[in-house]
Formats: C-alpha cells, sequence, structure tokens
C-alpha cells in the first residue's frame, strides 16, 4: 500500500465510525425481523454481512417469515435494492478509468447509502483505499448488531422490542423525506405511496396477497407512472 | 415445504451483489435512456415509503405509539437530522408513550 493509499484508508476508517455506530443501533432491529422470521444468529449475522441492505434485508426477512417462494425473494431483492443500480452507475463516474476490475468489485460488494454518500462527496477521483476503509469500520457494526438483535430480541421485554422495531422506519423516513422535502414531485410521491399501501393493506382482494407482493407491484406501479408522468431533466442531479 | 434459510440468503446476497457490481465494472458511460432513469431514481422513494407505511404502526405494541412515531420522525427527518437521530428518536417516542397506552 502506498504511504498517499494509507492516508486514504485511515481516513475512511474514520469516517466510517459514526456510520458503523449508526448502523448498530439500526441493525439490531433489523435482527429482530430476522428473528421474527425464524432465523438463528448465525443466520442474521450471515445475511447482514453478505447483503449490507436495510431495506433489501428487511423485505426478505418478511418473504422467509412467510416462506414465500425463492424467486419472490430474488424479485424483491431486486426491487427493494434497485437504487444501488443507480448508485452504482454514479459512483462508477468516481472512480478512475484505471481503477482495476477487482478493486470495483469490492467497492461494488458495500455500496450502502450511507457509503455511497460519504464516497460521492469526495473531491476528485474516489481513491478505493478510502472506500475500503469506511468498510472495514462499518461493516461489523451492521452484521454484529443483526447478530445480537436475533439474540436479545428474545431476552429483551416486549416494550423494549416494541420500540426498538420502529427504528428501521426511522431510517427510512430519514432517507425519503429530506428528498421528498426538496422536490415537489418525490414528496406527492412518497404521500401517494402511503396511501396507496395503506388501501392495499386494507381493500379485501389486494389485502390476501403477501405484503412483500404488495410492494413489488406498488413500487412498479407508482415508479413507471411517476417516470412517465414526471421524467428527470438530464441537468437534475439524482 | 419448508424453504432454506441459507439459500435465501445466498439468493439475497448474489442479487444485491450484481446489482451493485455489474454498473460498476460495465458501465462507464452515463445512463442516458430518460425512462429508465426517472424510474430507477423513483424506485427508492416508492418502495422505502410503502414498507413504512402502515407497517410502522402495525410493528409497534400500540398502533397510537407508532402513529406517534412516524409524525415525530416525518418531522425530524424534514428538519434534516439524520439517519441515527431519527431512528432513535422514533424509538424513544415508542418507549415513552407505550409506559401510559
Amino acid at each position: 500500500m502506498k504511504t498517499e493509499d494509507r492516508k486514504e484508508y485511515l481516513e475512511g476508517m474514520k469516517d466510517g465510525i459514526p456510520i458503523g455506530t449508526g448502523y448498530f443501533a439500526v441493525a439490531f432491529s433489523l435482527g429482530i425481523a430476522a428473528r421474527n422470521a425464524g432465523l438463528t444468529p448465525f443466520q442474521g449475522f450471515l445475511a447482514s454481512l453478505s447483503t449490507n441492505a436495510s431495506a433489501g434485508e428487511y423485505a426478505v426477512f418478511t418473504l422467509i417469515a412467510q416462506n414465500a417462494p425463492y424467486i419472490e425473494c430474488a424479485v424483491m431483492t431486486l426491487i427493494a435494492n434497485a437504487r444501488y443500480l443507480l448508485m452504482s452507475a454514479a459512483l462508477s463516474q468516481k472512480l478512475h478509468p484505471d481503477v482495476p476490475v477487482a478493486k470495483r468489485i469490492l467497492i461494488g460488494f458495500d455500496v450502502t447509502d450511507e457509503l455511497f454518500g460519504i464516497g460521492i462527496a469526495r473531491k476528485g477521483w474516489l481513491d478505493p483505499w478510502y472506500f475500503y476503509g469506511a468498510m472495514t469500520s462499518s461493516i461489523p457494526g451492521w452484521a454484529i448488531g443483526t447478530m445480537l438483535g436475533v439474540i436479545m430480541g428474545n431476552l429483551l421485554p416486549a416494550r423494549i422490542v416494541s420500540a426498538l422495531s420502529v427504528a428501521l422506519y426511522g431510517m427510512f423516513l430519514a432517507i425519503i423525506i429530506p428528498p421528498a422535502r426538496e422536490n415537489r414531485i418525490v414528496g406527492v410521491l412518497v404521500a401517494v405511496s402511503f396511501l396507496l399501501s395503506w388501501l392495499c393493506s386494507v381493500l379485501p382482494a389486494v389485502s390476501a396477497l403477501s405484503s412483500g407482493t404488495r410492494t413489488i407491484i406498488l413500487t412498479i406501479g407508482i415508479s413507471t407512472i411517476a417516470a412517465l408522468l414526471f421524467p428527470r431533466k438530464d441537468e437534475e442531479a439524482s | 415445504m419448508k424453504h432454506d434459510p441459507y439459500i435465501y440468503i445466498l439468493i439475497m446476497a448474489s442479487v444485491s451483489f450484481l446489482i451493485r457490481v455489474l454498473p460498476l465494472t460495465l458501465i462507464r458511460k452515463p445512463i442516458t435512456n430518460r425512462f429508465l432513469k426517472s424510474f430507477l431514481y423513483y424506485v427508492p422513494y416508492a418502495t422505502l415509503a410503502v414498507m413504512t407505511f402502515p407497517a410502522i404502526i402495525q410493528a409497534t405494541q400500540s398502533p397510537l405509539a407508532g402513529a406517534a412515531a412516524l409524525v415525530i420522525g416525518i418531522i425530524l427527518a424534514w428538519m434534516n437530522a439524520g439517519l441515527f437521530p431519527v431512528a432513535v428518536t422514533c424509538c424513544m417516542v415508542v418507549l415513552i408513550l407505550e409506559l401510559f397506552l
């Protein structure tokens, strides 16, 4: 490792620490969802270590709880994590063309909302070592937090579990509400999504579908209509 | 038939990995298809919103506590409080309200 790379790596580690701490708390509530799906602590640990996605993992855990078909699991992962496709595409523009494929693959393993955020915020080209540093200090918080959520979810009083189970939804709100404030179309889209999601959970025929299936159908439907009615202009940053 | 948790995890990890790695390794130019770009832009907001509501009021022992966490979470997120503070405050709201409800 060159001196410059080591400096970048350490800086990434430093920036990854608050992210890892936040992950720990949220992953704990994800672990409770994993426990509800019948996963063991090791399975929860493995799921978070290998996937690194809050919404995607949560959606799949609800599918596991319902013993859904494998294909539904694959489609749900694709839908819930579709945003990473865009983020990775954006991040590819931050990498020097000479960055080899192996280094790109390692970055791709952990493109999350938060690491994407700090990676894209770097001035000039993104040094892969900076990203690896942030991965080093944030991945353990995510995986261990999930594992402890599975273990401790059993021991904690129902009131505490009830409180922790909203952490994930709080994090989702923190991701979707600020852009909804900045962009009126996103704001309306979020409100419409809330409304339709609620309607689908109470309407007789539709509520019989699994919540995972309803999420897939609503996401594709709402996003398609929004993209047709309000296509994004090229100069708009995403 | 009960499905194998390890196969679920393998599918989830593989799909997530491919979603992230393919653009980084294959796409060297920006996406230009306007519909696809717009669709992908809207997807996260729609999917996260659908997953949050009404699930948040069903996750808590008292639906009222979940509803309060939703409202306060939205207000804090609106003020750009950040991931961690919003998540922790939502938990605290439920914890405190459920002492009384």
